[in-house]
């Protein structure tokens, strides 16, 4: 594991978080209209509303970020990064909107964060010869990189 | 009687998140380390390593039902009852399918892990 790799792991936890509350907070400013698939101009046009861009924009990052974690990781390495922007979202509301966390959030965030400790520690990719495979059947470096990566007792 | 399809949607929804998961995981294994291919080839090769590969947009597609579960559940069943139940169960079966479907070494540190994170994330909602 790389820095590169760790800042596309918070990638995925920072832009997933931004990307839903900025999108929340657009939804809500375009207030009552009724928004649903039968109502499509008003889905097209909520668009154009500032903050709904910007969310569109970062999950759109949240989601290259993720696939490119899925492309050198595995997923059950992958997934407990994404549970950390429930962690997120509850200390942003506690330090920037002054929200209470109740002891039973706080021992919540504690379960998440060790979980995903428990799965920072371990190795990141089960080597196989699955990752060597291309679709042009040519070799891929990554399989070199794989070979010396750690790999775990 | 709501409270059935409530659980309905649930299910409906780890099963489509899941499988979306394990496809997209298993395209992108097949893609190939996206960071080392677009440094050799660039941006487009790799988005089009991406679309030749079937199981990515099956992948979208079984998000997209999550997605659409998710609504459904949500105007059947409570906020705190569909999101938690959902989000946490999701990891268990991603764990479970990731073991199965893509061979991964889910050793004791995994799923303790799991657990942990499906545990924190149903504590987050109560």
């Amino acid at each position: 594991m790389t820095l590169r790799k760790y800042f596309v792991l918070a990638g995925i936890t920072v832009f997933s978080t931004l990307g839903d509350s900025l999108l929340a907070r657009g939804m809500k400013e375009l207030g009552n209209v009724h928004v649903s698939l039968h109502n499509l101009p008003a889905l097209l046009l909520a668009i154009l509303n500032p903050w709904v861009t910007a969310g569109i924009l970062l999950l759109l990052a949240f989601f290259a970020c993720y696939m490119s974690a899925l492309s050198w990781a595995d997923l059950t390495y992958v997934l407990p990064a994404t549970s950390l922007s429930y962690v997120l979202v509850a200390l942003i509301g506690h330090f920037r909107l002054h929200e209470e966390i109740s002891p039973t959030r706080w021992l919540g965030i504690a379960l998440i964060a060790a979980g995903v400790g428990f799965v920072a520690a371990g190795p990141s990719v089960t080597p196989t010869r699955q990752h060597r495979d291309t679709p042009d059947g040519s070799r891929d470096t990554v399989s070199q990189e794989l070979s010396h990566e750690e790999v775990e007792s | 009687m709501n409270e059935i399809y409530a659980w309905a949607a649930i299910g409906l929804i780890i099963l489509a998140s899941t499988t979306g998961d394990v496809l997209l995981s298993y395209s992108m294994k097949r893609v190939g380390h996206v960071g080392e291919l677009w440094q050799r080839r660039g941006l487009l090769a790799v988005v089009g390593r991406m679309l030749r590969t079937p199981t990515f947009p099956l992948g979208l597609v079984a998000m997209g039902v999550a997605f659409y579960s998710l609504l459904f559940g949500l105007s059947w069943g409570n906020l705190s009852l569909v999101v938690p139940a959902s989000a946490s169960l999701t990891f268990v079966a991603n764990a479970v399918a990731a073991r199965i479907f893509l061979h991964e070494r889910v050793g004791r540190r995994r799923w303790i892990a799991a657990l942990l994170v499906a545990c924190g994330v149903v504590l987050m909602a109560v």
